[in-house]
């Protein structure tokens, strides 16, 4: 290090910032000294928010302010010789969860933000320069500025009890800003920097165990719960006395530097971009100051996460990313309009109508998640057999992999059971099927299974397409149905639409609730209405790019039209996954709905029948449309359509989601347009930046051209769109 | 099929002020156990885990934190194997004395090879009697008197029996205490066998090292002034007396074989021991009936122990056992470092301290061929085990 990094920031007041902190709970650093048993004293630094566990230590400005107050006063005492080390751990089970985020938004302007990364860098880079040794001894959940307090110190230490170590801040839109993207790749190497600070932010925000964070290279030495301030204690003391030597053995050498760094950043920005496009700002942000910190120079590398964490946190996306992140921790953990979860009915018994594959998967998520009996049926005892073969073959998975106990993975089998003996559903609570989707089967199964299960037993429809209430049209009892609409795989994809039809009582809503909650599923409820609202989004996306394509457009135009919205995949792409024949089909009952808004393309119908839209290569990477389905397109156009152009195709969908998405909250298919944004994320992958859908809609102004309004008042964009729009009045 | 029975080592917790301003006021009671446990299992690496037969860990007041079957709890909070059986003791403060006296007895028999024995009282979470409902018939009949369910007012009944038991020598006593732990914290004799402990408080994270009520500079004076809270004009004072304390306490037991199969270093060999009754308002005097028995058991006379370790419940019950013996108030061999006055009194832990303090002063003194640790009951008991220094160079 050729100079103390926090030299730079000696002359900065920070005080403007507790403007936007008045209410912030303040995490108070206590100081108590401890004697170590060489006699030395280390001045012990407690963070603690005076909550307990379940409202973590943030780092909020007040918080940081009187922190870099107190490690002033250590360095005095260390100075006159009073103190030999400083250490610095948590409350019970949290050292800290990083910033407040419920204040970062409110940050008013871009200097603001600045500031923020500023007083961040200042204080915490203080426990580098203490002139006495610092000791992060990190006994529970560290998060973004929790790890990074680790990563100033001069020595880290982990409980490994600890809950997750994450830099999650790629995840929300911003960069670890306090010196994470400068310190880590100097103190672990680049590959396991670029996994904590980028790669695992991007796995739906994956953290990091202690054990793993140990061997990552994070921390020094690792201690069991039962003692762990003990033994770190007495393990700092003998690093004082010099009796132990700490190795770094994952830190970048010279050669790292030079040969494998720009190589790891090359790979890191290709699989990004292969994955996510490029319109996120986070990832690339962190990959620019990750490539640059391989120079080594401290006080540079915070000079550099200044400057980007203020432009990120000042941003439209940043913005989107805490409400979505907000909707993802809060919303989707209290679905709005559940009725009381007192008034669901215990379910005991599960039936699954169906042995195929969509059945078994159903049959194996509840018999997981709810541990109680579940039994499935089909025409003939051939197919009942090949579903519980499926099913038990997955739970010997599992069981292989470590994830099922001995007596769990024999609990399971015991609970699955197949019959075509119809009469073992007598006493089933919840009954779902995952038959053909087609309404008169629907509607004769329930009503057949009707006759066997008591008045009271739940039905629930898997329908994508269909009309709930329809399908419950021969029920006695249409009260007892709802529709529980997964999406695919079942195991992974944690939505579900509750879908509440007009007949469906109080208890069967309550009880779906509840069941989706058992099963570990976010739940939103919609009303019966064609394609509820994941599909309904998705065949307006798909429509219009079939139209365009119908017009003469090709595909890959098309495909590069939409990029700028950062969805998870092109039009071409999502209709291979959700395969064509269902593609066609999902435009097809739409167009049946609403004619006038929603196209329908028989070119769709076409390839589907050719088999593919796309040629893949020998590990199944989509390289393009193939041209035997850009041929039969091109050969079935509509008459007088001109091809479109980029701008037209992605002012197409921007209009049309504006437009739907207002219409669906006129209709009242959801609560609000909080609802629609979850179930895209949770159901359609739709990235954080955009904030789900709306706070995008609102961003682009396409809102505002469809409608005359926005659909949050004040838009969700960051300071520096708001200081602009203020510049213009 | 008897065997040899080895005191091997002992650790314990610093022992804390209890109440909300003492250190382990934030701090489980079975933590302190786990904690003691964990430290002398660390220190004796040799001893693999699965060996130990079973653990026996004593509480007075068994409930809430300190409750759950304490001695199989500590085990697998410890990270002892699941194999490792335990289980919880209460005779009151000979509570972790008798664990051991327990444990002993099984490896004696020939049943266990090697066994953990402690204690823990945590007074300022679980005050003794707290929640107790002693059976009516003790005062409707007349079984005890009322005094005998309050330990200060035993004391008093001792110096009621004992007029020779002057309120002067018992502060004499405390104030000696005082400063005979002052002196061995000072040589460094007591703090090797302490666990330091990381406590936790609203001014954040701390680490216990030494004893929290040592008041090294107690005067007569200074004592004279102290209040009597059990009887007006009275004799017994916070400054010969215990204080109510925290902590726990832990020793490692094995058999001849077994210290021989594991490479163990044992400190003492268990001689003999003995519990017996007395009249339960003068509780104070149990030690003597109880010394009286393991001497007889053991074959031995009084003359024969060259190292006395008494609990110091009150200085009028130590003083009272060394006036029925012929021995001085300030007899060095008896508690050479001072005791639970100074030190404190967490009532079923102190048995065990008692033990590993006799351990360290039997490898200062080779010429000692025996030593006595024994202390008093409630309800009017003595508990007493006899143990023969392994280092005795004979002379």
């Amino acid at each position: 290090m050729s100079q103390d990094p926090t030299a730079q920031y000696a002359a900065i007041d920070f005080t403007p910032l507790l403007q936007f902190s008045d209410d912030e709970v303040v995490t108070h650093s206590l100081v108590k000294d401890v004697k170590l048993p060489s006699g030395k004293t280390l001045a012990l630094i407690t963070l603690d928010n005076g909550r307990d566990h379940t409202r973590p230590s943030t780092l909020g400005p007040a918080t940081l302010i009187e922190l870099s107050g107190v490690l002033d006063g250590l360095t005095a005492r260390a100075a006159a010789g009073e103190i030999a080390a400083v250490g610095i751990t948590g409350k019970q089970f949290i050292l800290a969860a990083g910033a407040d985020l419920s204040k970062v938004g409110e940050i008013p302007s871009k200097d603001a933000a600045k500031m923020l990364a500023q007083l961040g860098h200042s204080t915490l880079g203080k426990l580098g320069a203490l002139g006495v040794p610092s000791f992060a001894f990190v006994n529970g959940l560290a998060l973004g500025g929790g790890v990074e307090i680790g990563l100033n110190s001069t020595y880290r230490t982990i409980d490994t009890s600890a809950a997750a170590l994450a830099l999650p801040e790629v995840f929300l839109g911003i960069i670890p800003g306090w010196g994470g993207a400068t310190l880590l790749p100097n103190l672990i190497g680049i590959e396991n920097a670029l996994k904590v600070v980028v790669e695992n932010p991007l796995k739906m925000n994956r953290m990091l165990g202690a054990h793993e964070a140990y061997e990552l290279g994070i921390f020094d030495v690792e201690f069991d719960h039962v003692n762990f301030l003990e033994e770190s204690l007495k393990w700092a003391d003998g690093v004082l006395a010099g009796s132990i030597k700490v190795e770094r053995k994952n830190a970048p050498g010279r050669i790292e530097r030079t040969v494998k760094w720009p190589v790891a950043l090359k790979i890191a920005r290709d699989t990004i971009e292969s994955r996510l496009g490029t319109v996120p700002k986070s990832p690339y942000a962190a990959l620019d100051l990750l490539n640059k910190a391989k120079d080594g120079d401290i006080a540079a590398g915070f000079a550099r996460e200044d400057e980007v964490l203020a432009d990120l946190i000042s941003g439209d996306q940043f913005a989107a990313s805490i409400y979505a992140f907000n909707l993802v921790q809060g919303r989707a953990k209290k679905p709005v309009g559940a009725p009381d979860k007192s008034l669901a009915k215990k379910v005991t018994k599960v039936g699954v109508i169906g042995a195929g594959l969509m059945a078994s998967q159903f049959a194996l998520l509840f018999l997981r998640r709810l541990e109680v009996p579940v039994v499935i049926t089909d025409l003939d005892q051939a197919r009942v057999d090949k579903g519980l073969a499926y099913i038990h073959d997955e739970l010997q998975k599992l069981a292989d992999r470590g994830r099922l106990s001995r007596d769990q993975h024999n609990k399971l089998k015991a609970l699955i059971t197949g019959t075509t003996d119809r009469s073992q559903y007598a006493d089933c609570d919840w009954v779902i099927e995952a038959v053909f989707e087609e309404l008169s089967v629907k509607q004769d199964v329930f009503a057949d299974f009707e006759k066997i299960v008591s008045p009271e037993a739940v039905f629930a429809t898997n329908t994508s397409s269909l009309s709930v209430a329809q399908i419950g049209a021969k029920l006695e009892h249409p009260e007892r149905l709802i529709g529980f609409h997964f999406f695919n795989p079942v195991a992974v994809m944690p939505l579900i639409e509750v879908v509440n039809a007009p007949a469906t009582n109080e208890t069967t809503l309550a009880t779906a609730m509840l069941v989706a909650k058992n099963l570990k599923k976010n739940a939103i409820i919609t009303t019966d209405s064609t394609g509820f609202v994941v599909n309904r989004v998705l065949a307006k996306v798909l429509g219009e790019a079939m139209r365009a394509v119908d017009d003469g457009t090709s595909f890959a135009t098309v495909d590069e039209a939409l990029a700028p919205l950062g969805l998870p995949m092109p039009p071409s792409e999502l209709l291979d996954l959700v395969g064509l024949k269902v593609g066609a089909h999902v435009l097809d009952t739409h167009h049946a709905a609403w004619p006038e808004r929603f196209y329908r393309s028989d070119n769709l119908h076409r390839v589907a029948e050719l088999g593919a839209l796309l040629e893949k290569d020998g590990k199944g990477k989509a390289k393009g449309v193939s041209r035997d389905a850009e041929r039969l397109v091109k050969a079935n156009l509509n008459p007088g359509g001109k091809p479109h152009t980029r701008e037209q195709v992605l002012q197409a969908v921007q209009d049309g989601f504006a437009d739907e998405v207002h219409r669906m909250l006129e209709e009242g298919v959801v609560a609000a347009p909080e609802d629609i944004d979850l179930a895209l994320i949770l159901g359609a992958g739709y990235p954080f930046q955009m904030g789900g859908l709306t706070p995008y809609l609102d961003r682009v102004g396409a809102s505002e051209r469809v409608f005359g309004g926005t659909f949050h008042s004040p838009k969700i964009v960051g300071a520096a769109s708001r200081e602009a729009a203020a510049a213009a009045v | 099929m008897t065997s040899e029975v080895y005191f091997v080592d002992g650790t314990r917790t610093p022992f804390g002020r209890a109440g909300e301003k003492g250190m382990y006021w934030g701090t489980r009671a079975d933590d302190l156990v786990v904690k003691a446990t964990v430290g002398l299992l660390e220190r004796n690496p040799q001893l693999p885990k699965d060996a130990v037969d079973d653990v026996a860990i004593a509480a007075t007041t068994q409930t809430g934190d300190q409750g759950l079957t304490l001695g199989r709890t500590a085990a697998i909070l410890a990270g002892l194997p699941t194999s490792v059986p335990g289980f919880a003791i209460d005779r009151m403060c000979a509570g972790g004395m008798t664990s051991v006296t327990t444990m002993a007895s099984a490896i004696a028999f020939g049943a266990y090879d090697v066994a953990l024995a402690g204690g823990v009282e945590h007074m300022g979470r679980h005050p003794m009697g707290l929640d107790a409902d002693p059976n009516p018939r003790f005062l409707t009949e007349k079984i005890v008197a009322e005094d005998a369910l309050f330990m200060g007012n035993t004391a008093e009944r001792l110096h009621d029996r004992f007029p020779e038991l002057t309120k002067e020598r018992a502060d004499f006593y405390g104030m000696r205490s005082q400063q005979k732990v002052e002196a061995a914290y000072q040589a460094g004799r007591i703090q090797p066998d302490l666990v330091p402990v990381a406590i936790s408080s609203a001014e954040g994270w701390g680490l216990a090292t030494e004893d929290e009520g040592r008041r090294p500079g107690t005067t007569m004076e200074g004592l004279a002034t102290l209040k009597t809270p059990f009887r007006p004009h009275g004799r017994v004072t916070a400054g010969n007396s215990s204080p109510l304390t925290d902590g726990a306490t832990m020793s490692l037991l094995a058999s001849g074989e077994s210290v021989e199969k594991y490479g163990l270093t044992p400190k003492m060999r268990l001689v003999n021991f003995a519990f017996a009754g007395v009249e339960p308002e003068v509780m104070g005097l149990g030690p003597v009936p109880s010394t009286e028995k393991a001497l007889r058991k053991a074959g031995l006379k009084i003359e024969d122990i060259g190292l006395f370790e008494l609990n110091e419940a009150f200085s009028v019950q130590v003083l009272s056992f060394l006036d029925h013996f012929g021995i001085d108030d300030d007899d060095p061999r008896v508690n050479l470092w001072g005791g639970a006055i100074a030190l404190g009194h967490p009532l079923a832990a102190s048995g065990p301290r008692l033990m590993m303090q006799l351990a360290r002063q039997f490898a200062e003194h080779p010429e000692v061929r025996y030593g006595l640790t024994a202390m008093c009951v409630g309800l009017g008991q003595g508990g007493s085990v006899i143990w023969e220094n392994p280092n005795w160079n004979g002379r």
